[in-house]
């Protein structure tokens, strides 16, 4: 390099600290790489720290009977059997070695009475399978793997937003990145690169996500060449806050149902009798969520546009043991007790089950070099993920990731890094520093918010989502124009710049993906077509890039071996 | 829509001083609410760190009418409103910008604690009246409000000699593992400097997660320093058992 | 290290945070006033049956080896209790030091060194205080039974029960204590791996849930010993009879 930019070089670059990137630095560490993490925040900051219920695996502590293929069937029936058959059984033989592996690590779980780690009923779960610490389980892992890595001497670039992927011919060659403290560039020069940057809620007004989840991985790679999948698949959490305004679309942790909280509308009806008789209040996300968002359109709503969840009917000292943050949450922030009444919730944006498609082995995308865990990448969850599996997916995937980037580093050469991409790099973040400051990204960013949520929501319909692919398009005419004041010291403006181009791609992929799959099937529902279809089943959405435009086709969903044809036939499990 | 006035710090490393803006209160408002108002239509560069807007990453520190908070679970219905409000960045920490401030200095102190290490020949079974007392210590979400309010370094700038609650905190939870082997008793007394503290527990009066700091971790840890350091007979007894630590 | 805006953080109206130390200043104020009139003045600490809890155990009474007050031989003890306190380090490092005077309230700068050097490293003596206190505690419950009996009878006066409700909560005092705490139980990190490893657990839990009120049982304890002590001396002076009960 010219000496121009600060510059750093690692065999394995990991862009994201949460979970998945931190498990997969900690494998490629072990496996002898030299191994950078980037990370838009603060080390332990992460989204992962969210995680509220528990870890799902099949380690059979409290239900005897449980074990992988169960926990195979019920991801795959939870997914409407559009996962990636392969995933979901490396997910379920996995998974509990990697919560052990936690615990040798010093996360200290809830036990059970003969202290085995204690697990948790979940819905779309059969067995009582959710490793978890009362409902902070997200920020126990993500400490122990904050402090594996400290241990074994990680590198980690804080506060460090990357906006593109470098590229030498076909495979990626590193990454060009600011930092967010003083706006410098920065360069990272790497064999392989790790993208664990989660998911996309921020495209949406109402969502449990951080700021952080602006589905920059899933834009990065897709610029570089990368396909996505099945992008139409949003995940709508069925019970987030609904009031005060100031905490709309807080997550409030499925482990309320899990622990008994029952949901009723404004009659004071269990409605979940109307949707999901059998499982009721445990029935899958999607379904809870649809049936929240019809009781509130259909006037049985409660007062601020929600349902209730009710745990009062739990000894209160109980409520506070098994759910200490969801009480303190409620009384601090909407004056509730909830061991004495009711909280009001509604569906909010929460996960994304489609993203980079990636190889089930080793987690390797469609480009040489770049690997993909954790909810950027698609494939385990098909249309619809169950409570507990996405962390789980992101330590068994963020280990094979680590482990594959490192492998695949061994083998190469340095790439070399082209100038020319720097060049571009920063002319894309600078230009804006020069525009008359009229239209601000904030509010580009608002009216996407409030695009996605109202033509890209729950309910889809072909005409909506044709709406939102225009207003997606004079959007991104806007961000061609908006201002920022300021400088590159800490400026929210300019980083949300940045951010608004991997919303903007993202938002446009969910879109085109939605309309093409003209059916309804797990979290994604068309009101044009409301019903499942055969043929849709057995294809997935891919989207890639060609020149400036973006593509989309169909792509067969796997086979899988007849054994586990007959195992999903069984039918034992929690149905589909 | 009531409007009330905020003080915001608006500097950098070089210097600064408060700004006004007005802005409109909601009901159920957070204080991070009103500095996004801001942002959005007042200031757009003005920098504040916040991740999860949930008080469960601990991004969001800042001071607010003196007293050091989470922006994202202070009410602003449960400040005074008829007065000003005023934002500054923690005291303890240099200021990178406006609120947010220079925070590395925890991860360097935290990178001189060894990590877990487990007994040898453990069988990885822990009761839960063992593990109680360190879930408590994990609730920590470092927001690094007890760093910032600890005298030791708001006043007296100890950060070379003296690890903080955050860090006292950490130690405890490894020291009470039921599976660890080690001891981090002389780690304590030397590198971290437990012995500045003067258990005056502003710690714990500002611990968002309401971990009992000092009642439980700092004079506990102050003890098991006792126990190594300064207790003649324990010595002894250690002594004439052939025992080099307290924790054999 | 330090912020580069500290004026602006010392223009931040702090509240008064002197009405927090003033109750901590006037009652421990008042009481080292009293407690060192009182352990001087070597007289009234006796009206049968009740001894004064500042004069117990009671040594040389009869001045053969000691021609001082006898409360001097021994208030060296609970003194050392409560001054290596946990609980009254923090309230006079606050409130007599002004180290910090309130939480987020600036303090005057200077060599500070906490409790790594002489004196206060001799906090760290504190259990030792603490076992002395056991025998202090032996004694103040033999005078409280004591005070049960009146010329060989069995009867209650006032004085009984003050003297009972002090030594109660003396006991609680130092129940609540966080060396006792720690040597009994907390010192374990595995409870289930030791021997007596569930009565320990219990222990530590009974101690912990009185160690939270630790302050509580602090000022209450002081205040009862130093009335104790009143109201022997108004007792033995004369002042007042003794409210015969039963």
């Amino acid at each position: 390099m010219n000496g121009k930019y600060e510059t750093h070089e690692h065999d394995v670059l990991v862009i994201g600290a949460g979970g998945a990137g931190l498990r997969a630095a900690i494998e490629a560490l072990a496996q002898g790489a030299s191994v950078g993490v980037v990370s838009k925040s603060l080390l332990g900051k992460a989204h992962t720290v969210m995680a509220e219920g528990g870890i799902a695996a099949a380690m059979a502590n409290v239900d005897a009977a449980d074990d992988w293929r169960t926990h195979f069937r019920d991801t795959m029936r939870g997914g409407k059997l559009l996962n990636h058959w392969r995933m979901a059984q490396i997910h379920a033989h996995e998974a509990g070695d990697r919560v052990r592996e936690l615990e040798q690590w010093g996360a200290l779980f809830d036990r059970t009475e003969d202290g085995r780690i204690l697990q948790r009923a979940f819905g779309g779960h059969s067995f009582k399978r959710l490793c978890h610490v009362g409902d902070r389980t997200g920020l126990e892992m993500i400490r122990t793997l904050q402090d594996r890595g400290v241990q074994m001497g990680i590198d980690v670039y804080m506060e460090c937003t990357v906006t593109r992927l470098l590229t030498d011919g076909d495979r990626v060659a590193g990454a060009f990145a600011y930092w967010r403290e003083n706006g410098r560039f920065v360069v990272f020069k790497a064999k392989s690169i790790v993208l664990a940057t989660g998911g996309i809620g921020k495209a949406y007004p109402v969502t449990s996500n951080s700021w952080e989840y602006t589905g920059d991985g899933m834009a990065l790679a897709y610029a570089t060449g990368a396909e996505l999948m099945d992008m139409e698949f949003v995940q709508f959490h069925p019970t987030g806050m609904v009031w005060p305004p100031g905490v709309q679309g807080l997550l409030v942790t499925e482990a309320v149902r899990g622990e008994g909280g029952l949901l009723r509308n404004k009659l004071g009806e269990r409605f979940m009798q109307r949707y999901d008789p059998q499982r009721m209040e445990l029935s899958t996300r999607d379904v809870v969520a649809r049936a929240i968002y019809t009781e509130v359109r259909e006037g049985r709503g409660s007062e601020h546009g929600g349902a209730f969840l009710d745990i009062s009917h739990k000894p209160a000292e109980y409520v506070k043991r098994k759910l200490p943050s969801m009480y303190h949450q409620f009384l601090e922030l909407a004056d509730v007790d909830i061991t004495r009444s009711a909280m009001e919730v509604g569906p909010t944006c929460h996960y994304m089950m489609g993203g980079l498609r990636v190889d089930p082995e080793t987690a390797a995308c469609t480009v040489p070099g770049l690997f993909a865990a954790g909810e950027v990448a698609a494939g385990l969850h098909g249309a619809n993920r169950l409570g507990g599996n996405s962390l789980s997916d992101l330590l068994v995937f963020g280990r094979r990731a680590g482990f594959a980037a490192a492998e695949y580093a061994k083998k190469q050469s340095w790439p070399a890094l082209d100038p020319a991409e720097i060049a571009q790099g920063e002319g894309e973040m600078l230009c804006v520093f020069e525009r008359q400051a009229g239209d601000t990204p904030y509010a580009v960013h608002a009216d996407l918010q409030q695009l996605m949520q109202n033509l890209v929501g729950i309910f889809r319909t072909e005409e909506d989502l044709k709406s939102a692919l225009t207003g997606i398009e004079r959007l991104k005419d806007r961000m061609g124009r908006v201002g920022v004041p300021g400088t590159r010291m800490f400026n929210p403006g300019w980083h949300l710049y940045a951010d608004m181009k991997s919303m903007l791609a993202i938002a446009e992929a969910v879109t085109r993906s939605a309309l093409a799959r003209k059916e309804s099937r797990g979290a994604h529902s068309r009101l044009d077509y409301p019903k499942t279809d055969a043929t849709w089943g057995e294809q997935n959405n891919i989207i890639r890039r060609h020149g400036s435009e973006m593509v989309l086709e169909q792509s067969p969903v796997p086979k899988m071996p007849a054994e586990l044809q007959t195992l999903l036939a069984e039918e034992k499990g929690a149905g589909a | 829509m009531p409007e009330v006035t905020l003080k915001i710090f608006r500097g950098d490393r070089e210097g600064g001083q408060t700004a006004d803006y007005q802005v409109p209160v909601s009901p159920g408002m957070v204080v991070l609410d009103a500095l996004h108002y801001v942002q959005k239509h007042l200031a757009p560069d003005l920098a504040v760190r916040w991740n999860c807007k949930a008080g469960r990453c601990g991004s969001c520190s800042a001071e607010v009418n003196g007293r050091p908070r989470l922006t994202c679970k202070t009410r602003m219905d449960s400040l005074p409103g008829d007065r000003p409000v005023t934002i500054l960045p923690m005291k303890s920490f240099p200021v990178i910008k406006d609120l947010v401030t220079d925070v590395s200095w925890n991860y360097k102190v935290n990178k001189k604690i060894p990590g877990f290490k487990p007994r040898p020949k453990t069988e990885w079974k822990m009761r839960q009246e063992d593990v109680d007392r360190v879930q408590e210590f994990r609730k920590c979400i470092e927001c690094f409000l007890c760093q910032n309010v600890c005298h030791v370094l708001r006043d007296h700038g100890k950060h070379e000699q003296f690890g903080g609650p955050r860090f006292f905190v950490r130690v405890a939870a490894l020291e009470m593992h039921p599976l660890d082997g080690i001891s981090r008793a002389a780690l304590l007394k030397n590198e971290l400097g437990l012995g500045f503290c003067n258990i005056t527990k502003c710690c714990t009066e500002v611990c968002p997660e309401e971990i009992h700091i000092t009642d439980n971790a700092i004079i506990p840890m102050k003890e098991r320093v006792v126990d190594e350091f300064y207790d003649p007979v324990l010595k002894l007894v250690r002594r004439i058992r052939g025992e080099k630590s307290a924790r054999e | 290290m330090a912020s580069t805006s500290p004026t602006v953080h010392a223009a931040v109206p702090t509240g008064s945070w002197w009405t927090q130390i003033a109750p901590v200043v006037l009652g421990l104020g008042a009481f080292s006033v009293y407690a060192t009139w009182r352990a001087f003045e070597g007289a009234y600490f006796w009206a049968s049956p009740y001894l004064s809890p500042f004069y117990s155990p009671l040594l040389d009474v009869h001045h053969h080896y000691w021609p001082y007050s006898p409360a001097l031989l021994i208030l060296g003890g609970p003194l050392g209790f409560r001054a290596t306190c946990y609980y009254y380090r923090k309230a006079y490092y606050r409130a007599f030091f002004l180290d910090p005077p309130a939480c987020a309230v600036a303090e005057r700068k200077r060599n500070y060194c906490g409790e790594t050097r002489f004196p206060f490293i001799l906090q760290n003596v504190h259990r030792y205080f603490m076992y002395l206190a056991i025998v202090f505690l032996v004694f103040l419950w033999h005078d409280a039974l004591h005070a049960f009996v009146f010329a060989d009878r069995f009867g209650v006066g006032l004085g009984t029960l003050v003297l009972l409700v002090n030594v109660m909560l003396l006991t609680l005092y130092f129940s609540s204590c966080h060396s006792l705490r720690h040597l009994l139980g907390g010192k374990l990190d595995c409870f289930s791996c030791t021997n007596f490893g569930n009565a320990r657990h219990s222990t530590w839990r009974g101690l912990s849930f009185l160690n939270e009120h630790h302050m509580l049982f602090a000022w209450t304890s002081l205040f009862s010993v130093g009335l104790a002590d009143f109201y022997v001396r108004l007792v033995s002076s004369g002042a007042i009879r003794d409210l015969r009960l039963l």
